[in-house]
């Protein structure tokens, strides 16, 4: 475990000769390259931190002429803005980590899905991927990319709904399997990453698995871009190594007199100051997409909660019931609770029922609820009763 | 043959076909996992999360209904978190649910209420989030009940995948997420076809028909009303369902019995009509036929559509409105009857048409928007004033006390009644096509159909479009355009298919010369006023009883129907003569596409 946050340069770096080190790739050969991906230990960093290597392997191994890649930039978990900053400062490196997954999965066709609000860098990416296009023809891929603009709904971020989204139909997710890498875009085998994990696998590329497997811990190696924001000492995008306690973030990032810290959004974990010292931010401990929001004690944990279930009941699908329900009552409840409508014991009954939403819901986004509201008020529930 | 899988369910080991649910597996050894959004005619939706269960190793529950067996799978099905689950999604629809099980015409049959009784849920325990919404009651045949909908979405996978009408769509997301019409509109203002297959599918009282049965009763209590009731083929086959037996019972005599009990004065046969539809149909299509043979003219649309499926015409009036001359101009066999009802029959019984009160009983919800339609007044009045489904006839008998089983067998009342085989097999997809056949190719070549004991077995079954081809050889003079003819039609059944098939003829990619279509699954025995639950093997056993029916008619051809040769000789002349033309046919509106 890093004794001291150790800040890292590796995903902004752009000095890099792309054409130059795809033909060291093609030179490695795909096998080798999904090896060295495997052995690196990266894993996704929109969340859910499936292994990319593995993923990758199943696209390419997957008996199909036609397979797709698939960009998730819908960035929508409250207090995460790095995708933004990667595809503002570090576009090409995300279109050429696009293009690697194509030579390697034999995908001809890939797409940016990126949330609305981003459209500001539409020319930035066109001049990006125009130029990509152009010089992978030059070593023999064929590989077309473009972008689709997403409608606004967070959980189009999750992949089947994304690509449900990306076909026309309403941005729901799917049942699983067939999971994206078996039947993804149209049918199709396909690749969905998050910006950032395109960005490592180019890392990965070039340096090596070996160097790249000297940051981090086992559980989750590699730098990591954080976005930290609330009562802090400095709010931005930062790029440190993963493995880090939270007391360390703290120390680093808080105003000295941080309470509580959200780890990976309203979908995360609330992590109070008596856990600070013993909570790894990895995927030991708390996972995160990104998202870090730092609360001083000023801040009342009920309207944070409050704020989350809010988000979530207007943000779930719908579809399924533990979720559409379950976040409406989470919601009502608690301030049920806080009006003295209901006793304090009702907490119990919605902790039982955010279990229920844990296990039972159809997708990442019900089954998270229940992790900040069992977070908070396992933590904070005399701020949410009184 | 598919790999077999090895799994266990409740420590029970047992191999499935590969990509066999959770579900259906568990199924195979009579362990019941409780469902809601899942359907035996739909597709996986997998969103009320209902029949989860745990599979070893897997933090989470899964859905049993949408998850496919893996090899070594370890199932549980009846734990203390599956149970708590399965209680809390229960409770958690209930605190969204209108529940007024008291004055839902759904009680009993809902498969919500069932659950929720079984699991004992106390739909106290989480907040009240009921919205207030008034049913939506705009159409003649669908009323749509927003306060009862559990979002389970049978309903939009029936429009959409069954009938490719797409009606119903879901709406907003989150707390706001609903089953919904285009833009929020009435049910009357959408593409609906009314054929209620919805309704069939849906777990809860929010799809149920506009019912109509304090009216029918209103006018069995008056004593100034003649009421008379016709009954429609597919109904005596599924009735029985109802009040316990197996699918593919014929109650035809006990459901005549009850129907005199309750105080209906007539009690008469849709066969009847239906008969009459063929000699109708008939005679337009050799007319058509010669038409475009002989004299070579194009204006005689050629393929000629089958017209008694009112869920049909108003799909291809939306949806195919350049098809509607080829349309049979014929009513369906109930608006015959209706408008027979108040001119030939009050004529020969002598009464006043407007005493007359005519009531039908119909397998299907698209006749009660069909007897609504405004051109269906050719008698001077309303020709069929009200439609009960074969639910709402359960119910009614119910209420009249009278134990429909202990009844004795009693024929249909005079005139009217009297009917043949053909009639009787309107009831199943093909049906028609097969009464058409009996009686045309009599009609042309003066011999039988050349198949065993008439059973024309290649226009039958559940296939969603069928294709057969008859030669016609020596034919009669007077159909000579016909000889060396071969003879090609089509059936679809399920709006689905249907469409299919009209892309089919629209592109020019086959040719036939008469194409039925039935607008619900497995013809009117799935119609959306059938019993629930339907399923593929409720279905087959519907079809079977209706064949058997056939089979034990002493007449079995429409153009020997006693009744309707009367019919001719005293009234109207000759199939499509004047008369004909004045009652018995009708004509088709163009409709929007939304
Ligand atoms: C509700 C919900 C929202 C999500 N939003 C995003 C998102 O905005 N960006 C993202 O990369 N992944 C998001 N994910 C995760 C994706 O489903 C998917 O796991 C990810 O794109 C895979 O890429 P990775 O392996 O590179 O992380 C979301 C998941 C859920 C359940
Ligand atoms: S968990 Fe929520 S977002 Fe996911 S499918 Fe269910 S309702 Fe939709
Ligand atoms: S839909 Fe079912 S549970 Fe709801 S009121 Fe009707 S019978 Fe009761
Ligand atoms: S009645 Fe038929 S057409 Fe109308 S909404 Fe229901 S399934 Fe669709
Ligand atoms: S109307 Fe019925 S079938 Fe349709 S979603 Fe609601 S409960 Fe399900
Ligand atoms: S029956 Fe399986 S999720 Fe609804």
């Amino acid at each position: 475990m890093a004794t001291q946050l150790k800040r890292t340069e590796l995903i902004f770096r752009e000095d890099i000769d792309y054409s130059a080190l795809m033909r060291k790739i093609m030179k490695m050969g795909k096998e080798k390259f999904i090896e060295e991906l495997i052995d690196s230990g990266l894993r996704g960093r929109g969340g859910a931190g499936f292994p990319t290597g593995l993923k990758w392997k199943i696209v390419k191994e997957y008996p199909d002429p036609i397979k797709y890649i698939i960009c998730n930039a819908d960035e929508g978990e409250p207090g995460t803005f790095k995708d933004r900053e990667i595809l503002d400062k570090a576009s090409e490196k995300v279109i050429w980590g696009m293009a690697l997954a194509s030579y390697i999965t034999g995908a001809k066709e890939g797409f940016i899905y990126i949330r609305a609000e981003y459209k500001y860098l539409k020319t930035k990416l066109r001049i990006a991927i125009d130029r990509m296009e152009h010089n992978i023809k030059s070593l023999g891929i064929n590989f077309k990319l473009d972008l689709i603009f997403g409608a606004g709904a967070y959980v189009c971020g999750e992949e089947t709904a994304l690509i449900e989204s990306m076909e026309g139909f309403r941005g729901e997710p799917t049942n699983k399997p067939p999971y994206p890498v078996n039947e993804g875009y149209l049918g199709r085998p396909t690749v969905v990453n998050n910006v950032e994990t395109f960005v490592n696998a180019m890392i990965i590329a070039d340096i090596g698995a070996e160097e790249y497997k000297k940051l981090g811990t086992k559980a989750s190696q590699g730098s990591k871009l954080f976005s930290v924001s609330g009562d802090c000492c400095k709010e931005g995008v930062f790029e440190l190594e993963m493995g880090m306690t939270v007391q360390q973030f703290v120390d680093e990032f808080g105003d000295g007199d941080t309470k509580a810290v959200q780890v990976g959004g309203a979908s995360g974990f609330c992590v109070p100051r008596k856990e600070f010292k013993n909570t790894i931010i990895g995927f030991e401990g708390v996972p995160t997409g990104g998202s870090m929001k730092v609360f001083n004690s000023s801040r009342s944990m009920y309207n944070i909660l409050e704020n989350y279930l809010i988000f979530f009941e207007e943000e779930s699908c719908g579809q399924c019931t533990p979720c559409r329900v379950g976040t409406q009552q989470l919601l009502h409840g608690i301030r049920a609770v806080k009006r003295k409508e209901k006793p304090k014991t009702y907490l119990d009954e919605l902790l039982r029922l955010a279990y229920t939403m844990k296990y039972a819901s159809k997708c990442g986004l019900g089954r998270s609820v229940g992790n900040a509201f069992t977070s908070i008020i396992e933590n904070f529930r005399e701020e949410i009763v009184y | 043959m598919s790999n077999m899988i090895n799994i266990t369910i409740n420590d029970i080991p047992l191999a499935v076909p590969e990509n066999t649910s959770i579900f259906h597996a568990a199924k195979m050894i009579n362990v019941h996992i409780p469902t809601l959004c899942h359907h035996e005619d739909l597709c996986v939706a997998g969103n009320c999360r209902v029949c989860v269960v745990e599979v070893e190793k897997d933090p989470n529950l899964v859905a049993s209904c949408a998850t496919p067996v893996r090899e070594g799978m370890k199932v549980l099905t009846n734990t203390s978190k599956i149970r708590q689950a399965r209680k809390h999604i229960l409770e958690l629809l209930l605190t969204e649910h209108n529940i007024n099980c008291i004055k839902c015409s759904k009680s009993n049959a809902c498969e919500l209420q069932n659950l929720a009784l079984e699991y004992r849920t106390d739909d106290e325990i989480f907040l009240n989030l009921r919205k207030p919404s008034r049913p939506d009651i705009s159409s003649y045949a669908i009323q749509k009940d927003d306060s009862k909908c559990i979002r389970c979405t049978r309903c939009v996978r029936t429009c959409a995948q069954l009938q490719g009408v797409n009606a119903l769509t879901m709406a907003y997301k989150g707390n706001l997420a609903k089953m919904s019409t285009f833009k929020e509109k009435p049910m009357a203002e959408v593409v609906c076809t009314n054929c209620g297959q919805c309704i069939n599918r849906c777990p809860t009282g929010a799809l149920t028909e506009r019912t109509y049965i304090e009216e029918v009763w209103n006018a069995i209590y008056d004593p100034t009303k003649h009421v008379v009731v016709q009954t429609a083929p597919a109904v005596r086959v599924a009735l029985g369902e109802r009040f316990g037996l197996k699918a593919g019972n014929r109650v035809t005599g006990k459901m005549v019995a009850s129907l005199k009990a309750m105080g209906f004065d007539s009690v008469l046969d849709t066969d009847f009509t239906a008969d009459l539809t063929i000699m109708e149909e008939g005679t337009e299509l050799l007319s058509r036929l010669k038409k475009v043979l002989v004299d070579g003219n194009t204006s005689a649309a050629l393929p000629m559509f089958t017209s008694c499926s009112p869920g049909w015409i108003k799909f291809i009036e939306h949806i195919y409105p350049e098809m509607l001359p080829n349309l049979s101009s014929c009513k369906s066999p109930q608006q015959m009857f209706g408008v027979l009802a108040k001119t030939y029959y009050a004529e020969k019984r002598g009464f006043d048409p407007k005493d007359i009160v005519s009531v039908s009983v119909m397998p299907c919800t698209a006749k009660k928007y069909e007897a609504n339609r405004s051109e269906m007044r050719d008698s001077g009045f309303q020709d069929v004033d009200y439609v009960l489904t074969t639910r709402e006839l359960a119910i009614m008998i119910q209420q009249s006390g009278i134990n429909v089983l202990t009844l004795k067998n009693e024929p249909f009342d005079n005139i009217m009644g009297a009917s043949t085989g053909a009639g009787v097999i309107f009831g199943a997809t093909g049906g028609v096509m097969e009464a058409a056949i009996r009686t045309a190719y009599e009609l042309v070549t003066g011999r039988e159909v050349p198949f065993e004991r008439l059973n024309i077995t290649p226009v039958r079954g559940f296939e969603g479009i069928k294709e057969a081809s008859l030669l016609i050889e020596k034919v009669k003079p007077e159909f000579e355009f016909l000889e060396g003819v071969e003879l090609k039609v089509a059936i679809a059944h399920g709006l689905a298919h249907a469409r299919k098939l009209m892309e089919a003829i629209k592109n020019e990619k086959t040719f036939y010369h008469f194409v039925e279509v039935m607008a619900c699954p497995g013809g009117c025995l799935g119609g959306g006023g059938q019993p629930i639950p339907t399923n593929p093997d409720i279905r087959a056993a519907r079809m079977n009883a209706i064949y058997k029916e056939d089979e034990k008619m002493p007449l079995r051809k429409s153009h020997e129907n006693p009744e309707i040769q009367q019919l001719y000789a005293d009234f109207l002349g000759e199939p499509n003569g004047h008369l004909s033309h004045k009652l018995l046919h009708t004509y088709y509106t163009e409709r929007e596409r939304y």
